[in-house]
């Protein structure tokens, strides 16, 4: 079986977003950008379910300009055997993606998609759940625990209140949540000899998808600062600024 | 120009976050109806609640055991006719509305906007980016409007003097049904009040040290009847379940009041209750990011602090 699994290049987790002067977006020039650790954990999973005999191939694909393929050089290092971009806008909207990841899951005759349930970016969390409805695949979200024997995925997903476990029958999508596994670092040899391997470009026309914007970012802005607090000295103190002052407690 | 609100339930009660959903849909342009998928056995009592929610003008019951449990797949294809006939499909953005409507959106092929805090015009909205560090305002272009709303943007709904029309529709089998199995469901069960609505919220991080040491939390927790939430690494080192989470990924709170306890305050942990009214922290590094953002500071090993705090409150 091959696992797709989408990575993308975001804003490094330890890097605090700034917003542009002129309010258009978020700085991404020059500040360190990571792959997204929801799609790193996917890969992971990939792996491991390669060396556990349960995938043949882990193909990786991201979706957007050339600076993207760093992502892609990253996962080869790690493990991922295939990798490809869809040379589109990196702000590409979440359903043209899934349009693109669907044909080319179906291209790549994909048995399952394994990714992260969201870009740390954008925050959007739809990608996973738009693929699996255009291709009319079951889907588990959000999932902290996977078995995969055979045909069949035994997902735990993480709910609002707990956990969830559902039998998945493959080919289905899967998002994956922060404890589903520790992703691995790259050697130093693998990531010298990723540099080797040759990614190959996809253009969104070859697979009948029309790039299209239906959403527009008119602004972006900082949100409200909070105001500096106070010190207390003590949790006696404390409890009496929230009782009598506050009175909320 | 109308809105078909999706409403959440946990087969007994209407779930709160779907009240502060109705609340932005009340701010879009046209009548209001909601829809309810249930089991059988669980729809009336769910149904006459939200019927009694203020702008719900009808009320569409979709009546099938597979709705016992979470069935997103079932639920999107059951929704794609009725959806057709709104400007705007709305739900909360909770772990069931971030899991369906972009199953839905994408059957209709239309574009979603999630998480949205800001109703600013027909087409326009705002919401946060990047964990909150950046707020949006975003223009849709598209015929239909999938929304998913951030719930502690937007007060609950009141109720209404006249009840909404409740109309029951059948569901034609559909072939979406065998995708996947339900196992089980491993629910925490707690007598405190949910997480997310809550008027006071009182949460450990890492510095906890140990599961055990939960239980000095708790305690203030039940003498402020709040609700205990965690930091992710408190999750992760296993102190407390998955579903005390705080955070960009986790749950996102707004209480009148949150106390973050040995929590150093990662982008990711402010990200899910950097709204709140009041907060307080408790730590015994000066230099933890949480006092940045913090009302009260106590500079404190929470060791010594949590006893103290407890004492005074007796």
């Amino acid at each position: 079986m091959k696992v797709l699994v989408p990575i993308k290049r975001v804003l490094d987790a330890y890097v605090t977003a700034r917003v542009k002067p002129d309010n258009s977006g978020v700085v991404t020039d020059n500040v360190k950008m990571s792959i997204n650790p929801f799609c790193e954990i996917a890969l992971e999973q990939a792996i491991r379910l390669r060396e556990q005999g349960q995938c043949d191939e882990v193909i990786v694909a991201t979706i957007g300009e050339q600076r993207a393929e760093e992502v892609l050089r990253t996962a080869l290092a790690v493990g991922a055997d295939k990798a490809m971009r869809i040379d589109a806008p990196n702000q590409t909207e979440p359903l043209v993606i899934a349009k693109l990841l669907k044909a080319l899951a179906q291209k790549e005759q994909a048995g399952l998609c394994l990714m992260g349930k969201q870009a740390i970016d954008s925050d959007n969390n739809q990608t996973g759940q738009m693929l699996a409805a255009l291709l009319g695949w079951g889907q588990a979200t959000f999932v902290s625990k996977l078995e995969v024997q055979g045909k069949v995925a035994r997902a735990t997903r993480e709910i609002d209140g707990g956990l969830q476990i559902r039998e998945m029958h493959l080919p289905a999508v899967i998002t994956v949540d922060l404890r589903l596994n520790e992703p691995r670092y790259a050697s130093l040899p693998n990531i010298m000899k990723a540099r080797k391997i040759p990614i190959t470009v996809i253009q969104p026309q070859s697979l009948g998808v029309e790039v299209v914007e239906r959403l527009k970012i008119l602004s972006v802005v900082e949100p409200p600062k909070r105001e500096t607090g106070i010190e207390v000295e003590s949790a006696t103190q404390l409890v009496n600024l929230l009782k009598n002052k506050e009175k909320i407690i | 120009m109308s809105v078909l609100l999706i409403a959440e339930h946990d087969g007994e009660t209407l779930a709160r976050a779907s009240q502060s959903a109705l609340r932005a849909a009340s701010l879009l342009k046209g009548d209001i109806t909601a829809v309810i998928a249930a089991a059988d056995e669980q729809a009336q009592k769910i149904a006459e609640k939200l019927a009694s929610l203020k702008g719900v003008k009808k009320l569409l019951i979709i009546k099938d055991q597979r709705f016992l449990h979470e069935d997103a797949e079932a639920l999107a294809a059951t929704l794609v006719p009725i959806a057709q006939n709104f400007k705007y499909i709305v739900v909360a953005a909770t772990g069931y509305g971030k899991n369906l409507m972009p199953r839905l959106a994408a059957l209709i092929d239309k574009q979603q906007v999630s998480d949205i805090i800001e109703v600013l015009a027909e087409n326009r909205f705002r919401r946060p980016i990047y964990a909150g560090n950046a707020i949006a305002t975003i223009e849709s272009s598209d015929s239909i409007i999938p929304l998913t709303v951030r719930t502690t943007a937007f007060e609950p709904i009141e109720e209404q003097d006249q009840p909404a029309v409740i109309e029951e529709i059948k569901i034609v089998e559909d072939a979406e049904h065998s995708l996947a199995e339900f196992i089980e469901e491993k629910l925490s069960s707690s007598e405190r009040p949910e997480l997310t609505s809550a008027q006071i919220v009182i949460s450990g991080g890492r510095g906890m040290q140990a599961s055990e040491n939960f239980q000095m939390i708790e305690k203030i927790a039940d003498k402020l009847k709040a609700a205990v939430g965690a930091s992710r690494a408190a999750v992760d080192a296993g102190y407390v379940t998955n579903d005390y989470q705080v955070g960009q990924t986790g749950k996102i709170v707004a209480p009148e009041l949150y106390i973050a306890v040995g929590i150093s305050g990662a982008i990711q942990h402010l990200a899910g209750m950097k709204d709140s009214k009041i907060i307080v922290a408790i730590n015994k590094d000066p230099d933890a990011p949480i006092f940045r953002i913090a009302d009260y500071r106590l500079v404190e090993d929470l060791f010594v602090a949590l006893p103290e705090f407890a004492k005074a409150l007796e």
